[in-house]
């Protein structure tokens, strides 16, 4: 299936959360959707039969500075098509549905980028940090973020 | 002891110092903590395997601290590994000695402006004795640092006090 009929169930199907996209001339055809609509479509997505989105590919945190977002990269196993949503939070209030509920894979996807992006995933069972320590200050891939001078009594800055 | 037996065939009585025999016992032994940290750990693995070899050195990984003598810090230290590195050091018994290895370990490497996860240099943690550089170093390179550190043990004294 093309970028632009699967861009037209998810219009046919969410009308006003799908907002603009790119489907022509990228590698990776996106929509960008409403986030907090965003586990409602990937229940969809993943369940339809035209679809059948069974696997979440990657999911990515993006600091757009002043906007956090995530990407989603979808493919299906049955079809063989790929797709690409994305959403866009404002930085001060991260909140975005999780998936987990949906692709288990996102766990950790999304415990990722908590971690280095501060982004709330709502609902998500255990969301702690996964590849810093449990005491680390701050989300370091922000664009904003500052390299500490220390940390446990270690000098970091060369 | 192949070449002893060659060097002193006429003789059963070999005289030395306490020092030169303990020294030469130990550095003949340098048991080696076995753990890696990123990419320089495959090249300690390939110094390990049969083309380089470095049992015949008397390197043998050794899956506890406490037996160990040498620890070869292969790799990225990051600061989350740091205070882990440090513990494992502090286990090990003395004497006890550090090879740094690749340029990571060294001074933070290719992380050392934008990496905020990595300690630049693990001599900040812990003391290191020979710095083994490259991005990996080769095996000859390890076993080049492993030899300037037998070189260091066999000019120590552990039987004459150092000042201290």
């Amino acid at each position: 299936m093309t970028a632009q009929e699967i861009n037209e169930i998810l219009k046919a199907q969410f009308g006003d959360a799908v907002l603009e996209g790119k489907l022509e001339n990228v590698p990776d055809p996106f929509v960008k959707v409403q986030p907090e609509r965003i586990l409602e479509i990937a229940a969809f997505v993943r369940s339809d039969e035209r679809l059948q989105f069974d696997y979440l590919m990657c999911l990515s945190g993006v600091d757009y500075k002043g906007k956090l977002g995530v990407t989603y990269h979808l493919y299906s196993m049955v079809h063989r098509h790929k797709f690409v949503l994305k959403v866009e939070v404002p930085t001060e209030t991260p909140n975005i549905p999780s998936v987990e509920s949906v692709w288990k894979t996102a766990d950790w996807h999304e415990r990722e980028a908590f971690d280095l992006y501060g982004i709330n995933f709502t609902g998500h069972p255990d969301l702690r940090r996964i590849l810093l320590p449990y005491d680390w200050e701050g989300y370091p891939l922000r664009k904003d973020y500052q390299t500490p001078e220390y940390y446990n009594g270690m000098k970091v800055p060369y | 002891m192949g070449l002893l037996d060659q060097k002193f065939e006429s003789s059963n009585v070999v005289i030395t110092t306490m020092d030169d025999l303990l020294n030469w016992a130990r550095l003949s032994s340098l048991w080696q903590m076995q753990f890696g940290l990123a990419c320089c750990a495959i090249e300690m693995m390939a110094a390990s395997a049969s083309n380089f070899d470095m049992m015949r050195f008397g390197v043998i990984p050794r899956a506890t601290p406490r037996q160990c003598d040498v620890m070869i810090v292969s790799g990225t230290v990051t600061l989350k590994m740091a205070s882990r590195i440090k513990r494992l050091y502090d286990q090990m018994s003395e004497p006890r000695y550090v090879i740094s290895m690749g340029s990571c370990s060294n001074c933070g490497g290719p992380y050392w402006e934008h990496g905020y996860h990595v300690l630049k240099g693990v001599d900040r943690v812990i003391p290191v004795d020979v710095y083994v550089p490259g991005c990996p170093p080769r095996p000859e390179a390890l076993i080049e640092g492993l030899i300037k550190l037998q070189e260091k043990i066999r000019n120590e004294s552990l039987v004459q006090k150092k000042a201290v």
